[in-house]
């Protein structure tokens, strides 16, 4: 016997491997229980995040806009314009500019956790070219920092968006209906009947019909001089370190400006809504293998407090001491858990690699990443080890009160 | 003063069952008993009449109703579950008549045991002393074993040697050849009474095997939870001296 080893620590790991089924059932109960948990995290987190990341890509987390004004109607004719050409035109007329938007950006900057801030002039026009015409959603960006608030850099298949003030960059469905690729030149007109012929710099894929269909990019200043809005911008978007301090940031903003201020947090409200409730399932599912594997320990030990009353007995009457005797039962729950755990972990190592390899894109890409943390081995072991002791509460104090001259009268 | 002559002094020792039911019953009417130092006795009575529940009692396993009980001039009375488990430890040894040894351990790691329990870490002279005592009741051979592989009459050999690991003053033992062979009987009575007569222990000993009885030094024999009678074993006095 190890002289390291304490009194408890000896009777409890013997009486595991004169129980050796029971012993590994159990641990291969636990084992399973934390692998799902680990693997299920894992999962979890990582469609999270990439939900969330793939929403960021697309959107800048806090929006800088014009004051409202009449707000209402404003968005009715938003809701219609794809549909109407002639509704388009009291809004092109509305277009405002953020008063003073160099001011915004400045004070955006000295904001700490302010990544990026770009200016963006915005409004709708038409694209043509021959016969051909289509109604866009033309975005004026200030490239440099445009391309570190949104994705567009790595959504482009063809060509660079690099814009000069002649170029323009259009998503893959526009092309197509066009007829046109990098370099060839076409008309970008606003409903005032301002237009300006550019050259086709870049392709984007969004991966997005509609997104591929309308959107186009243009420099700043060519979208200032088509929408009228000389030296203006229509918004400021602006990105952080830390996406979940959009709000607080936005509304420090807002009382700062008087400026009208939206944070993604706000305008993805269901998308969070979503998140959270895919949070709770998953909790409630932790919440019942948790119990599974409490009450799984809690059994074997209640069948092996019986099975071995009379040596309990021996022991109480060979100067063994009650909190002896439940330290000893404690100790097998909690190693119940810790190996259990070790197992799990392993196991879900496994599972993770796996998944890795197998779920996969056609093309090779994953589905999505998940997110693991080397943490979460760590708290599936401690939150093993407790549920352990926690079952071994129960089995370790009947053996602590067994009354000694009864169990080895037996 | 305490007289360390005495080892074991019970004084009008009671104990009921089922206390406070319709069951209630009294099946010790108060025993007063003197065991002194060395003696070799052995506690005789027909089935029920209460030697097992007063082993019990005397070896703190059970409290009795009633009455005082001084363990080596120690009052016992109003002591606590540690207090009780240390007195117990160092100043009795059991062996009972199943059961006695733990089968996931070795014969040596079984003898081991009381002393791990009292220093909460094992160590080599802990070993030893076992080693010693397995050889002492002649298992030298056996003491790797776990105690299944053991027979009958080493396995209660053993117990022995586990009662005896401690030094205690009172060795309690419950018909301990209760369910061996003659021959196995002989062998583990003779043991303890070696044991008794070199180092000095006090030995309380149930048993029905009148033969074995007859070579104890002195005889109580119980009846219906009263001491019927008690009186030295002169055949077998004459037979040691
Ligand atoms: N836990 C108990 N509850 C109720 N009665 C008991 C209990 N233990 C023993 N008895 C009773 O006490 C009496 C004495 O039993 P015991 O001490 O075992 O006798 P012996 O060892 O002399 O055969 C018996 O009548 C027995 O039925
Ligand atoms: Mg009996």
């Amino acid at each position: 016997m190890n002289s390291l080893l304490p009194f408890e620590w000896i009777l409890a790991t013997r009486f595991m491997r004169e129980g050796f089924l029971q012993t590994l059932f159990i641990i291969a109960g636990v084992a399973l229980g934390v692998a799902v948990i680990v693997f299920m995290s894992s999962l979890i987190n990582g469609l999270q995040s990439s939900i969330i990341r793939r929403t960021l890509d697309y959107q800048a987390q806090i929006i800088v806009l014009p004051p409202e004004e009449v707000a209402r109607s404003l968005r009715e004719t938003e809701t219609n314009q794809a549909n109407s050409a002639i509704l388009i035109q009291p809004r092109a007329q509305r277009l405002r500019s953020v008063d003073q938007w160099q001011k915004v950006r400045e004070l955006a900057l000295n904001i700490k956790g302010v990544t990026v801030v770009s200016p963006i002039v915005s409004g709708a026009g038409f694209v043509l070219r021959a016969d051909a015409n289509r109604a866009v959603a033309i975005t004026g960006i200030e490239p440099e920092t445009y391309l570190q608030l949104i994705a567009l850099k790595a959504k482009i298949i063809a060509g660079k968006p690099e814009l000069t003030t002649s170029d323009i960059v259009i998503g893959t469905e526009l092309a197509k209906d066009l007829g046109v690729w990098l370099n060839d030149k076409i008309i970008l007109q606003t409903a005032s009947g301002a237009s300006v012929t550019l050259i086709v710099c870049g392709i984007f894929d969004y991966g997005n019909k509609g997104q591929n269909e309308r959107a186009v990019y243009v420099a700043l200043r060519t979208a200032q001089s088509l929408l009228n809005l000389p030296g203006g911008a229509t918004s400021v978007e602006i990105n952080l370190n830390d996406p979940y301090q959009a709000q607080i940031v936005g509304e420090q903003i807002q009382t700062q400006t008087g400026l009208k201020v939206d944070s993604w947090i706000t305008t993805n409200k269901e998308l969070f809504t979503a998140l959270y409730g895919q949070k709770i399932t998953f909790f409630v599912i932790r919440l019942f293998v948790g119990l599974t594997a409490a009450l799984g320990i809690a059994s074997v030990l209640v069948v092996s407090v019986v099975q071995k009353s009379k040596e309990i007995g021996i022991l109480r009457a060979t100067g063994t001491t009650r909190i002896q005797i439940l330290r000893i039962f404690l100790l097998q729950g909690a190693l119940f858990g810790l190996i259990g755990s070790i197992f799990g972990s392993a196991a879900s190592w496994g599972l993770l690699i796996a998944w890795r390899n197998l779920a996969k894109n056609p093309d090779g890409t994953p589905f999505f990443v998940l997110s693991f943390d080397p943490m979460y081995f760590v708290y599936a072991g401690l939150g093993a080890m407790l549920v352990g002791i926690i079952s071994a509460v129960f089995p370790a104090q009947r053996a602590a009160r067994l009354d000694p001259a009864v169990a080895i009268r037996g | 003063m305490i007289d360390t002559s005495i080892t074991l002094r019970l004084e009008g020792i009671k104990k009921a069952y089922g206390i406070g039911t319709k069951a209630e019953t009294e099946v010790l009417h108060g025993i007063d008993l003197i065991l002194k130092r060395g003696e070799f006795c052995a506690l005789i009575g027909p089935s029920g009449s209460g030697k097992s529940t007063l082993l019990n009692i005397i070896g703190l396993l059970d409290n009795a109703t009633s009455g005082k009980l001084f363990l080596t001039g120690v009052a016992t009375e109003g002591l606590d579950d540690k207090a009780i488990t240390k007195l117990r430890a160092t100043a009795i040894g059991f062996v009972f008549q199943f059961h006695n040894l733990l089968p996931a351990f070795t014969a040596i790691e079984n003898v081991m045991l009381p002393l791990i329990a009292a220093n909460g870490y094992p160590n080599d002279e802990m070993r030893q002393r076992a080693i010693e005592l397995i050889d002492k009741v002649e298992l030298t051979q056996w003491g790797e074993h776990l105690t299944n592989d053991l027979s009958g009459g080493q396995q209660q050999r053993t117990a022995i040697a586990r009662a005896l690991v401690m030094n205690p003053a009172l060795v309690l033992a419950d018909e301990p050849t209760g369910n061996l062979d003659t021959k196995s009987a002989d062998t583990v009575f003779d043991l303890m009474r070696t044991v008794s007569k070199t180092s000095g222990t006090t030995f309380l000993i149930v048993t029905h095997d009148p033969r074995l009885a007859m070579r104890c030094d002195r005889i109580i024999e119980l009846i219906d939870g009263r001491i019927d009678s008690d009186k030295p074993n002169i055949t077998n006095m004459n037979k040691t001296q």
